[in-house]
């Protein structure tokens, strides 16, 4: 790539269902870019057998697909290759959360979207709020749904604009039960799961609500720009003293499946509050290959799930957990610990054993937080 | 169906009628947005113009003034009540649009004052007046409008407001939609959008515009958190885990509560959350216990917070049963360091309070 290209810009329609309309006005906006003028191309559109959205996108140019052979069968995914010797000013990319079939150049289609935005295009694309990852136990505690294909917070914290893409409820329903979103007996399941009323108006608000923080962010980006004159990114660091906080946020990872909502829930409140956020790992006998294979296993993708949400974890070895935790805090000048809460049979007979009771008694400097625990209604 | 219990005539009957006047009264579906330019009015034309293709009775009973090109399309297709002028001003016609009595009725812009002499003070009057004639009304108003926001967006706009519509209005509307773009959006569509010669000396029209539409959204979350909880509540579903933040702060007189509180207060801002403070009430305290007490409780009343105080026995209990009948998302605790042989042995409060928790974070203050 030649020195200076300048970055493309990024825009995400956010919505927070299927049949809300986030392609057809992402389709629109392109249209009208074409009308001014703009060298617009559609990269990738997901019709969905939807009459009116596959309507929308006639008149613009739509570049084919690249074929992939996976499993005796082939996939059609984002031929990054051929836009970017296609070189638009303008690519459309629907379903910014997708995962591509193995076999691809990159795993995520946000990854294709970055190699696009580096060499200078523009990106318009879509998502719905489900897809953000630190929403993953609340979205699961709404819908029953565990959501797979995820986002990283920070992905859509660099897009340049986020617009919400409202449809009441209801009438998202209506269009459900008229066949403009599914087919007849899809809309029908549907409607059972993922689309009952109480559900979809949390997911509205949970959109609606992320959508002005997305706002708050850039606006306070743009006042400390203009204030301070500082710019870039901002990668948590230890060393990092930066002028915007006094917070900083420590996660405990271990290998209890616990630490994947509790690395969720510290990235989002560390995000909300700009705070630091660090993870830790304790080990009793030293380095990571000392212990078995299955908890080295989890340890591992926990931090590298960390990582994932620009977090650096740090690895120790030390005989007492909470004393290591509370000394490695007090270190690193953190405010706030946070840990799981343990499974209810693990709570001690005896208070004061327990983890989370000896970090809350050793550290009367520092604030804790315990974690809630999400549950399903009907589950156990 | 199956009742364990007879119904009462009387309250059948009530119901009954209820819902025949709930039944009867139009439908109200508002299209909320921040700025002119967003597309309100195109939007509400435009589900005008598929509300008519579905056969529906749709007519225009007020437009604004000046419209873009794409709206003024949208509009030559539709049939138009015009309107009076009342002492040189022109406003809705409303004896015309009750004559006429279509189903569905376009009011661009709620927010309008009426001239003296009209039967409603105020446009958002005269629309809940072609409501109860059984008239469905879809209609567009920007936030800075909204009565209860009047602050926050005069501290944005510099601009004092006097059209205003209650929120109560949005609240209770059958739909509301959000109209949402980026502010240079907004100015390529109107090169003023917030209304001609309005300028702050302090931040850039962008930056107000921004600062609208972040207010906006709020907004809408707002309504759509209410319509939810309205929702669970007809339902009888019980919130396990809100979409909107609500910290709890338990103060007691032990411990000094200044730095919980602000932490709470900047919790709640930064999530747009709301602040609890609560204390449990008890009959035997004393003067100065009072005394710290009231000392914590007037942080609480300066940052804002709903403060309650909560009576019963076991305080784990009692706070227990009030944040989940509130969806507290999060609790804040001081820890208090006293370590007899009771506490080792049974845990400390602080302790049975983390246990309980289960599903709302609990954070421990250190004092």
């Amino acid at each position: 790539m030649s020195e200076s290209v300048r970055r493309g810009t990024l825009k995400i329609f956010l919505g927070y269902a299927a049949g809300v309309g986030k392609t057809y006005q992402m389709l629109d906006e392109a249209h009208k870019l074409k009308n001014e003028g703009i060298d617009v191309v559609v990269g990738y559109f997901e019709p969905h057998g939807r009459m009116d959205t596959i309507t929308k996108a006639e008149g613009l140019e739509l570049l084919p697909r690249r074929k992939i052979a996976y499993r005796g069968a082939v996939f059609g995914e984002t031929d990054v290759g051929a836009i970017l010797r296609r070189r638009p000013q303008v690519c459309v990319i629907d379903e910014f959360a997708h995962t591509n079939i193995p076999g691809s150049e990159r795993e995520k289609r946000w990854q294709d979207v970055k190699v696009l935005l580096d060499a200078g295009i523009d990106v318009l694309t879509t998502m719905n709020v489900q897809h953000l990852e630190s929403l993953n136990d609340q979205v699961w505690q709404f819908t029953g749904i565990r959501v797979r294909e995820t986002i990283p917070d920070w992905v859509v914290k660099q897009a340049d604009e986020v617009v919400m893409v409202d449809l009441p409820p209801q009438a998202l329903l209506n269009r459900l039960m008229r066949g403009v979103v599914y087919a007849p007996e899809k809309a029908h399941q549907a409607m059972e799961n993922f689309f009952k009323e109480s559900t979809l108006v949390a997911l509205r608000e949970l959109a609606i609500r992320q959508t002005a923080h997305e706002v708050d962010v850039r606006q306070s980006v743009q006042d400390e720009t203009e204030a301070v004159g500082i710019g870039g990114e901002d990668h948590d660091s230890l060393s990092s003293q930066g002028p915007r906080t006094s917070d900083r946020i420590l996660i405990l990872v271990t290998e209890d499946p616990s630490s994947a909502a509790l690395i969720r829930r510290g990235r989002r409140v560390a995000d909300y509050l700009k705070a630091d956020c660090f993870a830790l790992c304790v080990f009793r006998d030293g380095s990571l290959h000392n212990i078995p294979a299955g908890q080295r296993e989890a340890v591992e993708k926990h931090m590298k799930f960390a990582r994932n949400l620009h977090i650096e974890p740090s690895v120790l070895q030390g005989e007492d957990v909470a004393q290591t935790l509370v000394d490695f805090a007090r270190l690193h000048k953190i405010t706030q610990i946070f840990l799981a809460r343990p499974q209810q049979k693990r709570w001690p007979m005896i208070f004061g054993r327990g983890l989370v009771e000896r970090v809350v008694r050793l550290a009367h400097d520092i604030q804790v937080t315990i974690v809630a625990e999400h549950r399903r209604q009907q589950e156990g | 169906m199956s009742t364990n219990r007879r119904p009462d005539p009387e309250q059948l009957l009530r119901q009954l009628q209820a819902e025949e006047q709930y039944y009867k009264r139009g439908r109200l579906k508002i299209f909320l947005g921040y700025a002119g330019g967003v597309g309100k009015s195109f939007r509400m034309l435009d589900e005008a113009r598929r509300r008519r293709t579905r056969g529906e009775d749709v007519v225009v009973g007020a437009i604004q003034p000046k419209v873009s090109a794409e709206v003024e399309a949208l509009l030559q297709k539709m049939p138009v009540i015009p309107l009076r002028t009342i002492g040189g001003v022109p406003t809705m016609d409303v004896e015309a649009i009750l004559r006429r009595h279509p189903q569905v009725c376009v009011v661009d812009g709620l927010a309008y004052d009426n001239p003296p002499g009209s039967p409603h003070s105020k446009r958002w009057q005269d629309v809940e007046h072609l409501l109860s004639a059984g008239i469905s009304v879809i209609a567009t108003v920007n936030v800075q409008h909204i009565e209860e926001r009047r602050e926050g967006v005069e501290r944005i706009w510099g601009k004092h407001v006097t059209e205003t519509v209650p929120e109560s209005f949005l609240r209770n509307a059958d739909e509301i939609e959000i109209v949402d773009a980026p502010p240079d959006f907004c100015l390529q569509r109107d090169p003023s959008p917030l209304a001609a010669g309005e300028t702050s000396a302090t931040t850039s029209l962008p930056q107000q515009l921004s600062g609208l539409r972040e207010i906006a959204l709020l907004l809408a979350a707002d309504v759509v958190d209410f319509q939810l909880e309205a929702y669970l509540a007809r339902h009888g579903i019980e919130q396990l885990w809100g979409a909107h933040e609500r910290i709890l702060v338990c103060v007691s007189p032990y411990a000094e509560a200044a730095e919980m509180i602000a932490s709470g207060r900047r919790n709640a801002e930064r999530f747009h959350g709301e602040l609890f403070v609560a204390y449990i009430n008890r009959p035997d305290v004393t003067l100065e216990e009072k005394t710290l007490l009231e000392r914590n409780l007037s942080h609480a009343r300066a940052a804002g917070a709903r403060i309650e105080a909560l009576d019963g026995e076991d305080p784990t209990y009692i706070i227990m049963q009030f944040a989940r009948a509130h969806g507290i998302t999060q609790i804040f605790l001081a820890n208090r360091m006293s370590n007899n042989w009771w506490d080792r042995v049974f845990g400390r409060p602080v302790e049975h309070l983390i246990r309980a928790a289960e599903n709302i974070d609990v954070r421990v203050f250190p004092v």
